[in-house]
């Protein structure tokens, strides 16, 4: 309660509430407005986040502007919410892709704005609830709720395959969670009565159970992350998804399941985090090498980026299960930093297919001799994608693969691999459809970005390069709770 | 004037039964298509109903009439909620009924004779009273289906619920005879003292459960009894179908919390097996089946179907919990399934039934907001938070592991996942696909504001669902504990 208001909950509730006022501006006579109202609502969620950051201690790894009410007393339920160094980072990252997906889809989407604006805020309240809560009921409301207006931005804005990667993407979902719910009802019991996720914590648990109960999280979390086999919902949400709700999935979304690994599966479950390490960590190799392989053979330029997710999202996981602080900390940094490049990217991609309607990448060929600029932006992004130190995307990767060459020299080797494969793909891809001659009648008469878009992008650009260049503010934020975290791992919980 | 001051407690009862007689009488007074008088006597008789029920709440537990009646906190909230639930209904079926011509003083007296069955099944501590409230509720239900006299699905389907029914009633009836056989009583105390000392023939008392079991499972269309369900609910007019599907859920968890908790609670081992049976059985066959029906009031049944198994998971789970959370789940399948059923009348015209999935494309551009409303409605029903379906399922599954049915709860969760695919749908056609027709919808301005309350209030009670739950356990708890 700093600032004399409860910041999270606003963090929580102020886009929700906007989105409703959005929604209340009905049909789309009245877009401008709607667009207007969003505008606010987003920008004003973002302010109101900057204080959890300015008034953040870095010394202490406990949670801060803690919230505390009751809310289902039957059940022992909390209204709990609190940051830590790790949490607070996303509900940042958050609120400020929020601001760059409402202004991304300001002229793009033309059919029910409204209900598209509105959208998004609500998922953004509730994104930030699923980072903010410590209850698990609470989280798990959060959790599942913004599986609806995702559900809907899929299917309703999409391309021509929505409803099939709408409903495949709910369900996937739905599965997971659901699994997860039984352990946290599994948990309430064994604790005594709690919901309460510090508890959990702490709460001793045999070793059998610890690993069904990880098996239950991993669910939950593994298909959100993805990580590799539950990730083929992905590509086809991303590919049918608008512009925005891509940038949602791949820069919010799948932070969210790499979240859930570090705030439920692995201090709830330590030791089996340690018995089944092994397969984790296999997991998140078969995803940096396999599915970064993948990547290289696709045709559609949105399918390739979404691979180079899921490959990407397997340094996290590797680095969360080498247990060190550099594998920690570089998962944790490049958590956000892929939220800016493949957001930046996938905002690339939308700019192309607002003018022509393809995504193919044989579609297109020489787009730098009629936009210029945009193409300077593209280049910055596809080589932050490849990993080229001086961007964001380097600066993860290269901490991930210190740490796992001090737990074993062929992790590192294999996860190594990705900085020629994620070049190779990414390269080949930016090569393809920007340098050569101009294709053909679409490209020739494509007109450069605008001002609303240079300013997405520029902002963009700043980040991942900032982030490249100067990382310590963002990694003291994270040190003490990443500290406490190793810690508490290394702690038997039998 | 002091033997009718003792009979306070049933009070409630004995004025619906005189507003019953009022209203047949009073009917013939005002003819015309819309009986706005009468049906504004029968809103006003539930109304004093209420009023009463809350009059006469007391703390404890009275008995009434040789112990043939109770009343304590679990009946009276029951009660409560049959009243809203039967009001709403009247208001949502009011216009649809009569563009059909179905809007008559027998259908209304037919209504209220219905509500007092369940009012009386809902009070019954004697199996011959439990029997006497299923059968005034069941015999009005039968006519309540066949009222539409000129349609043949609705004469069919009506014969088939009749003849079942009729089939289940005689199951109940072998089976409480097989009790009296073991016990010598029809009272439930009396019953259930008996079974506890342990002097009655444990296999007779064994054969007389199955079959109170399976009448029971006729009766919420449990699978293997289920047959009726999809026919019935999809022949009669929509109406009829929503007031089968809403209060009457209510009187049947009274029912089975009468019957298999108050009177033989010492023979749970025996039918919590046969529950879970049931139980997974209806899950299974009721969401798998759902899927394939492209009628949303066959859709509707099976989901039903699915949402009794569901329920029984509370009731064998053995625990006060467990009735509490099964209480919950009834009460929120009421309010859902009336808004479900509310939303087909609402989109039908005079000779045009809005009951195929195909009719709710593109419902949001043609009236965003009943979409948006059926959208909560439907996710729901599949039990995703933030709406109050999900605590529903949640209690009921808590409930479940605190008793150790591990595997039961696994498997309810898959069901419940295979289940979210066709509520699912229902959202994917309104929002996703384009509309069949541009027609404006039209809805009677009462009927828009219920739906709205209706939709919101499975938000809000999703969103602060404490109070409800509490009142549920704090029902359950007090009657058992009482007794």
């Amino acid at each position: 309660m700093i600032f004399g208001y409860p910041l999270l909950s606003v963090a929580i509730w102020l886009p929700i509430i906007f989105g409703l006022l959005v929604l209340a501006t009905g049909n789309d006579r009245n877009a401008p407005m709607a667009r207007i109202i969003a505008l606010v609502g987003s920008v004003l969620g973002l302010l109101v986040t900057i204080p959890l950051y300015t008034g953040f201690d870095r010394m202490t790894s406990a949670m801060q502007f803690v919230e505390m009410k009751d809310w289902i007393p039957l059940f022992n339920i909390h209204y709990n919410l609190g940051v830590d160094g790790i949490s607070m980072l996303f509900v940042l990252l958050n609120s400020f892709f929020t601001v760059i997906v409402v202004i991304a889809g300001w002229q793009v989407i033309e059919k029910r704005v409204a209900q598209y604006m509105a959208a998004f805020l609500v998922m953004s309240g509730l994104i930030n609830g699923v980072f903010a809560a410590l209850d698990a009921m609470l989280f798990y409301v959060f959790w599942e709720a913004m599986l609806i207006p995702m559900f809907l931005i899929i299917g309703v804005w999409g391309g021509p395959n929505r409803v099939y990667a709408a409903v495949k993407f709910f369900l996937y979902t739905l599965l997971g969670s659901l699994l997860m719910l039984v352990a946290f009802l599994y948990l309430y019991l064994h604790s005594g009565g709690s919901f309460s996720i510090l508890d959990y914590h702490q709460l001793p648990i045999p070793l059998d159970a610890q690993i069904l109960i990880f098996i239950a999280f991993f669910f939950a979390f593994a298909v959100k992350v993805p990580m590799f086999p539950v990730h083929t919902w992905l590509p086809d949400a991303h590919v049918e998804a608008p512009t925005g709700g891509s940038v949602v999935l791949a820069a919010i979304m799948l932070k969210v399941g790499a979240y859930g690994f570090i705030r439920f599966a692995m201090p709830i479950a330590p030791d089996a985090s340690h018995e089944l390490a092994g397969v984790m960590i296999a997991l998140s190799l078969i995803a940096v090498v396999y599915i970064g392989l993948v990547a290289l053979t696709q045709a559609d330029m949105k399918k390739l980026i979404a691979y180079s997710s899921i490959s990407h999202m397997g340094f996290v996981t590797l680095g969360f299960f080498i247990f060190n602080a550099y594998g920690m900390e570089g998962a944790l940094l490049q958590m956000i930093s892929h939220g800016f490049v493949a957001g930046a990217l996938f905002l690339c991609i939308g700019v192309m297919y607002d003018r022509v309607h393809s995504r193919q990448i044989v579609d297109y060929g020489g787009v730098v001799n009629t936009m210029p600029v945009f193409a300077a932006f593209f280049m910055l992004f596809a080589m932050a994608n490849s990993g080229l130190p001086g961007t964001s995307g380097f600066v993860g990767e290269f901490m991930v693969i210190m740490g796992a060459v001090k737990v074993n020299f062929w992790y590192a080797f294999a996860a190594a691999s990705t900085l020629v494969f994620g070049a190779a793909y990414t390269l080949w891809m930016y090569k393809r459809v920007v340098f050569g001659a101009v294709a053909n009648d679409h490209v020739k008469h494509l007109h450069d970005i605008g001002a609303r878009e240079i300013f997405v992008m520029a902002v963009l650009a700043i980040s991942v390069l900032v982030m490249g260049l100067y990382p310590l503010p963002l990694s003291e934020i994270m040190h003490a709770s990443v500290n406490d975290l190793l810690v508490h791992l290394a702690r038997s919980k039998i | 004037m002091t033997y009718i001051s003792t009979l306070f407690p049933a009070y409630a009862e004995i004025f619906l039964l005189i507003m019953l007689s009022a209203i047949l009488v009073l009917d013939v007074l005002f003819p015309g298509k819309t009986r706005t008088m009468t049906y504004l006597l029968v809103q006003m008789s539930l109304l004093g109903c209420s009023l009463i029920t809350v009059a006469t709440h007391q703390v404890g537990v009275a008995h009434l009439f040789n112990n043939m009646f109770v009343d304590d906190l679990m009946s009276d909230v029951l009660k409560l909620l049959t009243y809203l639930s039967v009001s709403m209904m009247l208001v949502y079926s009011r216009s649809y009924l009569i563009t059909r011509g179905l809007f008559s003083g027998e259908f209304l007296s037919l209504v209220l004779l219905s509500t007092l069955g369940m009012m009386v099944m809902i009070s019954a501590s004697n199996f011959v009273t439990l029997y006497m409230g299923l059968e005034i509720l069941a015999l009005s239900l039968y006519a309540m289906v066949a009222l539409q006299r000129d349609s043949a699905t609705a004469t069919e389907s009506a014969m088939k619920y009749f003849i079942l029914g009729a089939m289940a009633s005689g199951f109940l009836l072998y089976g409480m005879s097989m009790i009296y056989g073991a016990t010598g009583s029809l009272d439930i105390q009396t019953i259930s003292n008996v079974i506890a000392h342990g002097t009655a023939n444990t296999s007779l008392l064994v054969f007389g459960l199955a079959f109170l079991v399976a009448g029971l499972a006729f009766k919420l269309g449990a699978v293997p009894f289920h047959m009726w369900v999809p026919d019935v609910y999809h022949g009669a007019p929509t109406a009829m179908t929503m007031f089968i599907g809403s209060a009457p859920k209510l009187a049947a968890f009274a029912f089975l919390m009468r019957i298999l908790v108050e009177t033989l609670q010492p023979m749970m081992i025996h039918w919590a097996g046969m529950l879970m049976v049931l139980a997974v059985l209806s899950m299974a066959v009721g969401n798998i089946t759902a899927i394939a029906q492209t009628n949303l009031k066959r859709m509707f049944a099976y989901s039903t179907i699915a949402h009794m198994g569901f329920m029984l998971i509370g009731v064998l789970s053995g625990s006060i919990e467990g009735y509490g959370a099964a209480m919950f789940y009834a009460v929120v399948y009421v309010l859902m399934s009336l808004g479900g059923f509310a939303m087909i009348m609402l989109l039908s015209r005079e000779g045009f039934e809005a009951d195929s999935l195909n009719d709710f494309k593109g419902l949001n551009q043609r009236s965003p907001w009943l979409a948006f409303m059926m959208m909560l409605l439907m996710f729901s029903m599949a039990g995703v938070p933030p709406t109050v379906g999900f605590y529903a399922k949640f209690s009921v599954l808590s409930a479940a592991v605190q008793a150790g049915h591990i595997p039961l709860v696994i498997m309810a969760v898959l069901f419940s996942l295979i289940g979210a695919f066709y509520y699912l749908r229902i959202v994917k056609l309104m929002y996703f696909d384009a509309p069949e027709s541009h027609e404006k919808v039209y809805v009677q301005p009462d009927s828009a504001l219920l739906i709205s309350i209706n939709g919101l209030a499975v938000l809000a009670l999703g969103i602060l669902p404490g109070a409800l739950m509490s009142v549920c356990a704090v029902a359950v708890q007090q009657s058992l504990l009482l007794h």
